[in-house]
């Protein structure tokens, strides 16, 4: 997780990401921070976010990106 | 047939009547009966088009899903070790990818023959033998809104491919999600999975939501009637001779295009979407107030925002997530550019999507560099970011009303003057800019030039109402639907409201004798 | 409190529907200045008193007869339907919209619109439309004679065709709001000023002359029409020098005319006996006549018209309880009186302040 909220802080350090439920409907992360989060996210965790996983339900919340990389990681 | 003509406006509501007369089985039936008459309705041949693209389209998609259910089966009976599945699986992915692939070139090929040879011939004709100015033209029948229903339904065929649901196995059912006739000449874009709900559940007659459909039509009306096609004929002369209309004229010619193209297209949309709704079904939006912007990719996200979104689903996303991008990335990883390389993958994407935008939009280097222009302001506002957060940290007075204002306006500016790349000549768009600064003075408009726009007293006194209203309407609707907020008025101030429009439209508006009746903009894609 | 808002809503409605008809009202054209010409098709119904003879044609006629002198000196009531570029196609359908009212004793139509079948400008289809009141005749003369552009809808609601006059209305708007002043005289423009006829443009050579196959559909409408309601059908070609009557037109009514045994009246070549004189009587140089070369046609036309069955002298008659002479003593009055001003104003100035194009 910690590592998570590293990259996410690098991406845009003003959001507090622990309590933030609408990452994606508030457009905190657009289209551009999304594929740079994916990005690293592959650099960090080893898993590769395929392009049909790029939904809001995904990275609403640091939460839910943790359970995202979760599920890819046991999918690998 | 034009949607703001008498013709569609009968045919419009002789297919309302009937949609509630029919039983509401067949409600759907009769919107594709009517959806083929009124693409038809230009002659039969038009009607072939959308027909193999929704045929070939429902066959591949329905092979696509047989083999994801052959796959399923395959799975839980033999219980095949990981090993086995990871082989049988990318087996099977492989020959899905194939008939995706078939499909996409198929009909992105109709579309890029129809719309792109001549452009492509002109171009090869320039290069090889510059001199012989004559360049061949092949005339096709080009389908009305053909890059509409492509990419609608090339998104069908890829979520299909992804599983994101299983393929519509009746042919007509599909025919009609591509021709249903309110969309289908100019969008929106719509997603299979929500469309089919509203398409295909009955729906009884609801007096509330065919009122705030007519309402939103008429809204419509008026911003394409009163204030789109008022602009028109004087925007085409200032923009077509930059030499005779220079210095503030420029800016004048900017702003008069993006209103023209604003209250044109989301006019038009507004008719669409209400006329949809008089049918009981919900489309989606494609323009969500985009001068309340603060920011260029903001306005994207806000403008024309079922094609910003095909574009990131299906383009952005994969190929910033592809395994090219993910080498190049990691070359420049590699080579030193640390920070760089996290950005690489996006910038690729970002300007993929911005020249396939362009082009989109039409056949010409206009528009390409019009879309490329964009990716290019949105990539470097990107590199600022940072220095913007900094600036905004420093000076916290800058959170206010005052400087979000400044904001939009700024945004709303930028959108115009990048605008001009689609009329201008590209060298002319520098030239015009440093004309507009360096020579543009208030006092041009009384050199007589205004007048020679044909633009009358009274014209100018309408379009100062109509987009006021359009921006008292934009406010309004921050804060909620409009029409929801009108409908709770006592009913002497809603009809009072609404009977004003009307009449402003019908009073007001730029149509029948003594005007050319004109296409709306965005029928041309 | 069930019926509060039914009766709120029709209330409503019925505010609106004014409103809208008030606007359409406000924004028709008047045609009360240097044009008058839309104002003739409707003065027909405020005729009280039937009529023994029916003009039916375009300019040639309802500016080269005056029907007041056919009163005046023979006794003849008479009324001229025409309109400016008035097709034949109108000409029928206004006949039948007459036979609605009345049924004259005889219907004399101006031959010259059977060289041009469809109309060339639609302000002239406006003119003599917008004023016939809505009947089958009404939607049918439409009908047939639309401009490819022209909808029948701005027919029926007007305001879609003239809504944007809003930005040109003029105090004439408000004034004849409640309806326009008279213009005509029994369907007669009356002209006072003098241009003598000059050089007139020298006609082209035509490579057919043969009228419309439409043209003669019509003609012969017009005449069956006639033929069974009793009246009789009379033929004239007004002595306009501008546009050319050709020779070979003229062998094709002829032809016409005998074979149905009507009587056609070419003015052209009875001019010299008519007694006209263009260098005075005409008030455009040789296009129209003006008022003293229709009064000149009349004289020549009233004996003429007299000899046919039921055309009678009416004076001192009574129609329906109305007494012929008071009716027609207003007419006269208002003729006289506009004759005379125009006169003096043509004396004073050397042209006429209402039709004097600056």
């Amino acid at each position: 997780m910690d590592e998570l909220l590293e990259i996410l802080n690098d991406i845009n350090p003003d959001v507090d990401y622990e309590t933030n439920e609408h990452l994606v409907d508030d457009e905190i992360l657009t289209s551009f921070e999304l594929v740079m989060l994916v990005t690293q996210i592959r650099d960090v965790f080893d898993v590769s976010v395929p392009s049909e996983a790029i939904v809001p339900e995904n990275f609403n919340s640091a939460q839910a990106i943790m359970r995202l990389i979760g599920r890819l990681q046991e999918d690998e | 047939m034009s949607l703001v003509s008498y013709e569609f406006l009968a045919f419009f509501a002789v297919a309302a009547v009937l949609y509630y007369i029919v039983p509401k089985r067949f409600q759907w039936i009769l919107l594709l009966a009517v959806s083929f008459l009124f693409y038809a309705g230009g002659g039969v041949v038009y009607l072939l088009y959308p027909l193999i693209t929704a045929v070939s389209t429902w066959f591949l998609a329905l092979r696509i899903g047989k083999a994801d259910s052959a796959a399923q089966a395959y799975i839980q009976e033999q219980k095949p070790d990981k090993e086995q599945k990871k082989a049988y699986q990318a087996r099977i992915r492989k020959r899905k990818m194939r008939l995706m692939m078939a499909g996409i070139l198929l009909n992105f090929g109709i579309l890029a023959v129809l719309k792109y040879t001549n452009f492509l011939l002109g171009n090869l004709s320039v290069l090889f033998s510059p001199e012989d100015g004559a360049v061949r033209q092949i005339s096709w029948v080009l389908p009305l809104g053909i890059s509409y229903y492509t990419f609608q339904t090339m998104g069908y065929l890829i979520d299909v491919f992804r599983g994101r649901y299983k393929p519509e196995r009746n042919l007509f059912r599909f025919m009609l999600f591509v021709t249903y006739f309110p969309q289908m000449i100019s969008g929106p874009i719509s997603c299979f999975d929500q469309l089919r709900k509203e398409l295909f559940e009955e729906h009884s007659f609801d007096g509330t939501k065919i009122t705030f459909g007519l309402w939103r039509i008429l809204w419509g009306f008026f911003k394409k009637l009163v204030i789109a096609d008022r602009l028109a004929s004087a925007v085409a002369m200032i923009t077509v001779s930059p030499d005779t209309y220079d210095g503030i004229y420029v800016l004048i010619g900017m702003l008069g295009y993006t209103l023209q193209l604003y209250a044109d297209f989301s006019g038009c949309m507004d008719i669409v979407i209400g006329v949809s709704q008089c049918f009981g079904i919900r489309l989606p939006e494609n323009f969500q107030r985009p001068f309340g912007a603060k920011n260029l990719s903001e306005f994207w996200r806000r403008w024309h925002m079922t094609l910003t979104g095909w574009f990131r689903e299906y383009i952005f996303f994969p190929v910033s997530t592809s395994r090219f991008c993910k080498t190049v990335s990691r070359l420049a990883g590699k080579l030193g550019m640390k920070k760089g390389s996290k950005k690489l993958p996006v910038y690729i994407a970002n300007l993929l999507v911005w020249l396939v935008t362009g082009i989109w939009h039409g056949a010409s280097w206009n528009f390409i560099l019009w879309g490329l222009a964009n990716g290019i302001v949105m990539m470097v506002s990107q590199e600022f970011t940072g220095l913007y957060r900094s600036f905004h940290r420093r000076f916290p007075k800058t959170d206010g009303k005052a400087y979000g204002v400044f904001e939009k306006v700024r945004t709303g500016l930028l959108f115009a003057v990048l605008l001009m790349f689609q009329y201008y000549p590209f060298g002319t768009v520098f030239v015009m800019l440093g004309n507009l600064f360096m020579t543009g003075r208030p006092s041009q408009l009384f050199d007589g030039r205004l007048a020679g726009l044909g633009l009358t007293a009274a014209d100018f006194i309408v379009l100062a109402v109509g987009l006021i209203l359009v921006l008292l309407i934009g406010i309004l609707q921050e804060t909620g639907s409009v029409r929801l907020k009108l409908a709770e008025k006592p009913l002497v101030v809603r009809y009072t409201a609404i009977f004003l429009l009307f009449v402003m439209v019908l009073v007001a508006g730029c149509y029948g004798h003594g005007y050319d009746a004109s296409q709306f903009i965005y029928n041309q894609f | 409190m069930r019926w509060k808002k039914p009766v709120c809503v029709l209330l409503l409605t019925l505010a609106g529907v004014t409103a809208l008809a008030g606007i359409q009202r406000l924004l028709m054209p008047k045609y009360m200045g240097l044009v008058v010409e839309g104002n003739f098709t409707s003065e027909y119904y405020e005729e009280t008193t039937p009529h023994d003879v029916l003009f039916l044609g375009n300019c040639e006629v309802y500016e080269n007869i005056s029907p007041i002198v056919l009163w005046r000196e023979f006794g003849i009531t008479s009324y001229i339907r025409g309109n400016a570029q008035q097709l034949i196609a109108q000409s029928y359908y206004l006949l039948e919209d007459t036979l609605r009212y009345e049924t004259p004793a005889a219907v004399v139509f101006n031959v010259s619109a059977m060289q041009q079948f469809d109309q060339d400008n639609e302000s002239y289809n406006r003119m003599t439309l917008d004023g016939m009141r809505w009947s089958a005749s009404k939607w049918n003369a439409i009908r047939s004679t639309m401009m490819e552009d022209e909808h029948m809808i701005e027919y029926i609601f007007p305001i879609l065709r003239f809504h944007s006059r809003f930005a040109e209305l003029e105090p004439d708007d408000l004034t004849y709001f409640m309806g326009s002043g008279k213009v005509a005289h029994n369907g007669y423009y009356l002209r006072a000023d003098v241009r003598p006829a000059g050089d007139l443009p020298v006609e082209r050579r035509r490579s057919d002359y043969s009228f419309d196959p439409r043209a003669w559909e019509y003609l012969e409408k017009i005449r069956v029409l006639c033929e069974e309601n009793g009246i009789t059908f009379v033929l004239m070609k007004a002595p306009s020098l501008y546009p050319a009557w050709y020779d070979q037109w003229e062998v094709q009514i002829e032809e016409y005319a005998s074979e149905h045994n009507l009587l056609y009246v070419n003015c052209l070549e009875v001019s010299d006996e008519i007694g006209i004189d263009f260098t005075t009587d005409t008030y455009d140089a040789g296009l129209h006549m003006n008022v003293y070369g229709a009064e000149k046609m009349a004289r020549y036309f009233g004996p003429v018209l007299l000899a046919l069955p039921g055309v009678k002298d009416r004076r001192g008659s009574v129609s329906d309880g109305i007494d012929l002479d008071s009716v027609w003593q207003e007419k006269c009055d208002f003729y006289d009186q506009m004759k005379a001003s125009q006169e003096e104003e043509f004396a004073e100035l050397g042209y006429i302040k209402q039709f004097y194009i600056q």
